[in-house]
């Protein structure tokens, strides 16, 4: 349903061919129903492009399958047996910021929670998106990722912007604890639904420009130490 | 939605089944009143069960008192046997520590009060009177030694059950910790005035010489019985603990089981039957979905009843989003930033948003899901609806066709308010309202 919304270039032909791009996927999620179901959606390697490598059902199985497989991006559920996807990324730390092969994480929940979504992001994952996402969004989501791009749905674009908007404080580090207004202007126009490229033609920017806006985004997001985020996202518990 | 109706239910629910106290009626049944009582609240209880004014109840407790002592006798048992509630006779009674007030919500609630002076005069009092009157009664010498003890003994055990009962109260009032070394202290006054009633008596006995050692005896035989039913006392707090937990547990699992056959299972069955359908099954699970996100992440005590009135722009939008989502059976996702109280302008703007996702939903439900963001940046109010449907110009529309004209941009502007409708560069139509608050209203 977010479906288009949630893409990033949902008007780009990607139906037939792989068009050369190949990918490595795990995926980690609890209920066997949905792997099966994102395995029959994305996983046909010849047409999409993805290869699915391996599952896992919880922390330590993923652990272990990611190390052993070193997947280019993980799908990652938020809430997983043995403390939830923020543990998987804690114990994967060393594999993402592997500087030959890095493994990169895409968080794909049902939750809207705001502390799982900021949560996750703050754990290292390079977008969020909700299960309700179409399969041909998830493909372009998931190459986005591997290109070390970030997703945003708008939902956690609205996240976004209102953490960073609902303080008076004064920020500790300017760099990283305020957002600019071209990003905020980004940020705001994914909040609508728009795509990458419609941003682009709407700013007129590139949608390179965009995404390395988007970047720069989910940078300050991860190492902003304003105590407000967390606090934020606890006390906002609201879908 | 017919399913509606048992979901809010559920919400209230668990309130109300965790704290009876705050029934509205409770069953008539015999309580002993924790408001505006003078000693156990026996009469006040009685009072409010039999429907009569309490002093009466009052004045036949003295006249039974002065029947051989007949009233002490019937109020001390109604006191050990009849629990304390909340209850007795309304209205005219002195203030008291705790009493129950209506809350906004029509709920009853129990509030903490001063302390009466009066209440501890009235007892005082009543200990005076009964000292004159078993003093003017003839018992003989032998048994009139031993009315002071008696009374202290009386006094002290008064002191402490008195005591018990506060505790219960406090437990559904809650009221603060100060008062433990308050609580402390009566019921060690209350140890010792019974303890000196027992030694007096065994000093007028004449066994004062042995009061030493039969205090020791004592003693030792209380370390006995405490070592003996120490281990079995602390496993059964235990297990009474134990036990509690597992009550609320077992209630919580209720409350989850009856919410999912309440909604979810209503909506697998009307999926089944509607199967053929597939725009009223998307509707149905759509309609769920947003039921059960709303009770998963609603923040506890905010589980507001459907039918109130919004008064807050996010719930006014996510308000709107709903309805038109359940009437025309596309989806919106809606995305807020910041929020604030509904004023007579945002109102307006709250209405033409909603004309422009029903115009989005009828005219570019196709192309998807239906995008709506509100943000509220300091006195700015800005909502935008944007569809992925064909899109449409608005100098080709029809003259007849007044609704966007009408609904979105001129309630807009009378209202003070702009609204802008445009093409999206990839397609679709995408509306923009922009109001000022009316005034801080905050």
């Amino acid at each position: 349903m977010s479906d288009a919304t949630e893409t990033n270039e949902p008007l780009e032909p990607t139906g037939g061919s792989a068009g050369g791009r190949h990918v490595r996927v795990v995926l980690v999620d609890d209920h066997r129903m949905f792997r099966t179901g994102v395995q029959a959606e994305i996983g046909r390697t010849e047409e999409t492009g993805v290869e699915v490598v391996g599952e896992a059902a919880d922390v330590d199985q993923a652990v272990t399958v990611i190390t052993a497989t070193r997947p280019e991006v993980v799908l990652l559920d938020v809430h997983l047996p043995g403390g939830g996807g923020v543990e998987v990324l804690r114990r994967c730390a060393p594999l993402m910021s592997d500087a030959e092969q890095p493994v990169r994480f895409l968080a794909l929940s049902v939750s809207d929670a705001a502390e799982d979504v900021i949560g996750v992001i703050r754990g290292g994952a390079r977008g969020y998106v909700t299960k309700t996402i179409t399969g041909t969004d998830l493909v372009n989501s998931v190459f986005r990722v591997q290109e070390g791009d970030a997703v945003f749905s708008p939902r956690l674009a609205g996240f976004v912007l209102d953490a960073f908007a609902s303080t008076d404080a004064p920020p500790v580090d300017e760099d990283l604890d305020r957002l600019t207004q071209r990003e905020r202007e980004v940020l705001r126009l994914i909040a609508r639904g728009y795509a990458y490229k419609e941003i682009a033609k709407q700013l007129f920017i590139s949608v390179k420009t965009v995404e390395s806006h988007v970047s720069a985004v989910l940078r300050k997001l991860q190492l902003s130490n304003r105590h407000e985020l967390t606090r934020w996202a606890t006390a906002r518990r609201l879908v | 939605m017919p399913w509606a109706a048992g979901r809010v239910n559920i919400g209230g629910m668990p309130e109300a089944a965790a704290l009876p106290v705050e029934d509205p009626r409770p069953p008539r049944k015999l309580y002993r009143s924790s408001d505006g009582r003078w000693l156990g609240g026996v009469a006040r209880g009685l009072a409010g069960h039999l429907g009569l004014p309490v002093i009466w109840v009052r004045l036949v407790f003295v006249g039974l008192f002065l029947a051989d002592g007949l009233g002490a006798l019937l109020y001390a048992s109604f006191w050990f046997f009849v629990p304390l509630g909340v209850g007795g006779v309304a209205g005219q009674r002195p203030p008291s520590l705790v009493s129950t007030e209506t809350s906004p919500d029509g709920r009853r609630r129990l509030v903490a009060r001063k302390p009466d002076k009066g209440q501890i005069v009235a007892l005082l009092l009543m200990v005076v009177v009964a000292l004159v009157f078993v003093g003017n009664v003839n018992l003989g010498d032998g048994a009139k030694a031993y009315l002071f003890p008696t009374v202290l003994v009386g006094a002290g055990v008064a002191l402490v059950w008195r005591q018990a009962d506060n505790a219960r109260r406090a437990r559904w009032a809650e009221v603060g910790g100060r008062r433990r070394t308050l609580s402390l202290l009566r019921a060690g006054g209350g140890v010792l005035l019974v303890t000196a009633g027992a030694t007096a008596i065994f000093v007028l006995q004449g066994s004062a010489a042995h009061l030493g050692s039969v205090l020791q005896a004592a003693l030792a035989v209380l370390v006995g019985i405490t070592l003996l039913a120490g281990p079995y006392l602390v496993r059964m707090t235990q297990d009474l603990s134990e036990e509690r937990l597992m009550r609320i547990r077992a209630q919580e699992r209720a409350e989850v089981a009856a919410h999912v056959h309440d909604s979810v299972l209503h909506t697998l069955t009307l999926i089944q039957r509607n199967a053929e359908s597939p725009n009223e099954v998307r509707r149905l699970a759509r309609a769920q979905e947003r039921d059960l996100r709303a009770w998963l992440y609603k923040p506890e005590g905010t589980g507001k009843d459907e039918a109130d009135e919004p008064d807050t722009l996010a719930e006014a939008v996510r308000r709107s989003a709903a309805e038109v989502e359940d009437k025309h059976g596309v989806p919106i996702e809606v995305v807020i930033v910041g929020d604030c109280p509904l004023d007579e302008r945002i109102g307006a703007q709250m209405q033409a948003a909603r004309e422009a996702m029903v115009n989005a939903a009828k005219y570019g439900g196709e192309g998807g899901a239906v995008q709506v963001y509100a943000e509220v940046e300091g006195k700015k109010v800005f909502v935008s609806v944007r569809d992925r449907g064909p899109g449409f110009d608005l100098d080709s529309i029809p003259a007849d066709r007044m609704g966007v004209r009408e609904s979105i941009i001129g309630r807009m502007e009378r209202h003070g308010g702009t609204a802008r409708l445009r093409a999206v560069p990839d397609g679709g139509t995408e509306v923009e309202l922009e109001m000022e608050r009316a005034e801080k209203t905050s």
